[in-house]
């Protein structure tokens, strides 16, 4: 069995709306009535529009559902994010064009609070990557008296969609480079390396209902049990994010095609290690679930021989349960963990970061203190709901102005605390 | 104009002389004295030493809110940019007064305060969080590499920079979990944390569980007319002659002694080595450290049951932490097995 | 040291000494303070019966400590 899949990346470096949806010479031009009619019969929305936030702009996205990277199958069998765009088949084959630098952001009433925002500039601009890629935001209203579940349906769908759409229009673009992704099976890779270490990959997925689901194929991943998946199907959307909380360290679908953990083990794939393979795994709400879940984790990276698990969180507070059950099971069986999250370390920094502890837990990556207060000015134009900015995290510590300045935590930016460790942020003593 | 700094120092270093002058209490010149003098060197250019305040180890332990408030108005008055303590090395009581003081001059007087301790002085525990404790030698041979640490550090303060992890700076981090951007992606680190934990290689997390040192509390005896008890001490209280060598400070060992038929320690009988407190008393009266007397009186009154036929004893000052440790564990095994209900442990 | 013991024999023992803290910190369970560093356990200040008096009575507390259930670190105070 080999999965071969290309990257075909075309670079996107700016924005603006065009006659006609296709890149040139760098620029991703949207032929915005188009682009709208792609979900214009959406009866679920009573209003639909777009709007463009570029690097550096002072702009302010609030509140933000999802972010999606533009994608669409050039060759292979499917097609990008099965089951809602694609069908219900396996990707990861044959060639993916992607617009680098290009993301659809989703945008809707709030539902919960711990929603987020995204800054183009500005001190939140360092906390997310979004703020660096050319944005065309789809900004909804549900219909009046639409169940909530239904609301956040509609939403997802309709990123995915527009996602597709904008790489589909641009498939004759030029393509800027191309990033190959080829592995077989567990078996023979780790046959073709046998004095490399064994790695697995647990990516847990916030599993616990409204605005905290994640989809695989899908399936919505609090009914299912982990399973094994090839990397490079995570590089097609098989993974998609149903949540928007929280939103320092929500996985974005944009997140989910681009996960560094994937990225990392591959690029040392037959170099200092033998990838095994993505192992999606839930956090269950119950602690019958959590133990099911933690104990099928370590039994699957056992029965794949793993020597070492790289354990990925999505979420804080519960979820830190199911962190610890991972690292003390796959350890007791000789598995060895690392596992990345953030911490909950308070506003002043001095509160123990972790909802749960445990012994095993010795390989800490840090994502970062999600309290950590920030000072924000006002950005000149708001795209969104500006009046849900009353209702982000809701830290006591937390002051948002009549000007729009706000004081926060670092938990109302997107992204910033992602625990797939995406940026370069961690929390460190002082 | 050149930055203030005031110092703290114990009697000892301040060469008013040992133990028996650790009750001395606080007093202050308007000078560099002790370390402070090398502190004023280091700091040329920078700051000046524009006094220096002097307080007994054990004034200060035993007269907490006094020695405080007295040493807070004596800084105050000289009116400092920075505090700089010590350095206490593993004296316990100095560190305590140490960390004390400096976390009174940051919380009253708002400036900050740099001392400098060995990582197992108790002082550390108790105030890392109030004060930038930079880890030292276990021994007053670390000064002059403790000094040049400790100034270092007090001349970033002074300067208002930016300071970077604990770490990276070279204090005791004072428990604060602060954000940095490191050089690589939390992908990258994780993945070179762990294949350097497969491969048995040293690494070092990024956050450590928390350790609970504390032990559930050993239920109550119910029935002290007949239960044993044991005594144990740490204050060095050995038979005359220190027959096994127990060492007065950084003890290696302790000594189990045959108490039975003794109902009084004296001096004929047995002495003190601790080199951590003033032994004027406990050579006078040992049973003012290891309470034998009166322990048989009330044994004889009927108050308890039995005192256990031996006691157990080693020197606390500068004990490493492991070595306690395992005292405790083979003095638990020894009363474990003899049956033992409860037990009085003193220290000095 | 005094943890250790405790938890091997799992028995209560007292910790009289005076500096309060660096007890609670080193995790005696059960402390009773000290008079003075240099004599813990009595006040030869006092002449030799009231440095026994002293004694005695700090000695009767940690017996009580001895018998009362504690949950957490407990300082017996006269």
């Amino acid at each position: 069995m080999s999965v071969r899949l290309e990257l075909r990346k075309v670079r996107v470096r700016d924005v603006q709306w065009g006659d006609k949806t296709s890149v040139e010479n760098g620029t991703l031009f949207v032929d915005r009535k188009e682009m709208l009619s792609v979900i214009n019969g959406d009866k679920r929305f009573s209003k639909a529009e777009l709007d463009l936030a570029r690097p550096g702009e002072s702009v302010r996205i609030i509140p933000v559902k999802d972010v999606i990277e533009p994608r669409c199958k050039l060759e292979g069998p499917g097609e990008v994010f099965p089951g809602f765009v694609g069908g219900m088949q396996t990707v990861g084959e044959g060639a993916t064009l992607v617009l680098e630098g290009a993301a659809v952001v989703t945008c809707g009433p709030i539902v919960a609070f711990q929603e987020g925002l995204i800054d183009m500039t500005g001190p939140a601009a360092a906390y997310n990557p979004f703020s660096a890629t050319n944005n065309v935001v789809l900004i909804v209203e549900p219909v009046e008296g639409l169940d909530q579940h239904d609301y956040e349906t509609a939403l997802r769908e309709a990123g995915l969609k527009l996602g597709w759409y904008l790489a589909d229009k641009c498939r004759e673009a030029k393509v800027d480079t191309v990033s190959t992704y080829e592995m077989e099976g567990p078996q023979e890779e780790a046959a073709k390396y046998p004095d490399l270490p064994k790695i697995a990959y647990f990516c847990m997925s916030i599993t616990q209902g409204l605005l905290h689901d994640t989809y695989l194929y899908g399936a919505d991943m609090k009914h299912i049990v982990p399973t094994l998946i090839h990397p490079n199907e995570k590089m097609d959307g098989a993974m998609i994010s149903g949540n928007c909380v929280s939103a320092c360290d929500k996985n974005t679908t944009f997140h989910h095609c681009n996960d560094p953990i994937v990225e990392e083990l591959y690029r040392r794939h037959g170099k200092d290690l033998v990838f095994l393979g993505v192992i999606p795994t839930l956090e269950d709400t119950r602690l019958a679930g959590k133990e099911r879940t933690t104990w099928m984790n370590a039994n699957l990276a056992k029965m794949l021989g793993a020597d070492g698990v790289v354990v990925s969180e999505e979420g804080y507070g519960n979820p830190d349960t199911d962190l610890c059950m991972n690292a003390a099971k796959c350890e007791n069986l000789g598995v060895r963990t690392v596992i990345i999250s953030d911490e909950a370390a308070g506003v002043d920094g001095k509160s123990q970061g972790l909802a749960d502890a445990t012994p095993e837990m010795t390989a800490f990556v840090s994502a970062g203190n999600v309290n950590e207060m920030v000072e924000l000015p006002p950005m000149e134009k708001v795209i969104g709901f500006a009046e849900s900015i009353a209702n982000l995290s809701g830290g006591a510590e937390e002051s948002l102005r009549s000007d729009g300045s706000m004081y926060v935590e670092l938990q109302a930016i997107i992204g910033s605390t992602n625990e797939l460790g995406f940026s370069s942020i961690g929390a460190r003593w002082v | 104009m050149a930055k203030r700094v005031v110092c703290y120092i114990n009697q000892f270093f301040a060469g008013m002389g040992g133990e028996e002058q650790a009750h001395t209490p606080p007093s202050s010149k308007t000078e560099a004295a002790g370390p402070a003098m090398q502190i004023r060197q280091l700091l040329e250019g920078e700051a000046e030493v524009v006094g220096t305040v002097i307080c007994g180890d054990s004034y200060y332990g035993e007269n907490l809110e006094e020695a405080r408030a007295a040493c807070m108005e004596m800084i105050g008055e000289m009116k400092p940019d920075l505090v700089i303590a010590g350095p206490a090395f593993n004296a316990g009581r100095y560190g305590v007064a140490c960390g004390d003081v400096c976390s009174a001059v940051t919380e009253q007087l708002g400036v900050p305060a740099v001392t400098g301790m060995y990582h197992e002085n108790p002082g550390v525990e108790l105030y890392a969080s109030g004060a930038y404790i930079v880890p030292v030698a276990d021994s007053a041979r670390g000064m002059k590499d403790a000094l040049p640490a400790m100034v270092s550090l007090a001349r970033k303060l002074l300067r208002k920079e930016t300071l970077g992890s604990a770490a990276d700076e070279g204090y005791i981090s004072r428990g604060i979990r602060k954000n940095f951007f490191h050089q690589t992606n939390g992908a990258r680190r994780a993945v070179d944390m762990l294949l350097k934990k497969i491969a048995g290689e040293e690494f070092v997390t990024e956050y450590e569980m928390p350790v609970f040192k504390r032990i559930n509390p050993a239920a109550a005896v119910k029935n002290l007319e007949n239960a044993t008890i044991a005594l144990v001490s740490s204050g060095g209280i050995v038979p005359s002659g220190n027959p096994d060598h127990i060492r007065v400070s950084s003890a290696e060992s302790y000594g189990t002694y045959d108490i039975s038929g003794l109902d009084d320690l004296t001096p004929d009988n047995f002495e003190s080595i601790h080199g951590g407190y003033d032994r004027v008393w406990a050579n006078e009266d040992p049973d003012t450290v290891l309470p034998l007397d009166i322990m048989r009186v009330m044994e004889k009154e009927g108050v308890f049951g039995k005192l256990y036929d031996h006691v157990f004893t080693t020197t606390g000052t500068g004990t490493a932490v492991a070595n306690a440790e395992q005292f405790g564990r083979e003095i638990g095994e020894q009363l474990k097995k003899d049956g033992v209900d409860a037990a009085i442990l003193t220290s000095t | 040291m005094v943890r250790e013991i405790e938890e091997t024999a799992g028995i209560p023992v007292v910790q009289i000494a005076t500096i309060v803290p660096i007890m609670l910190t080193v995790g005696a369970n059960r402390i009773i303070p000290g008079i003075a560093i240099p004599h813990p356990v009595g006040d030869p200040t006092q002449g030799q019966e009231g440095d026994r008096a002293v004694r005695r009575g700090l000695l009767e507390r940690a017996l009580k400590a001895i018998q009362t259930d504690i949950g957490e670190q407990t300082v017996f105070t006269g």
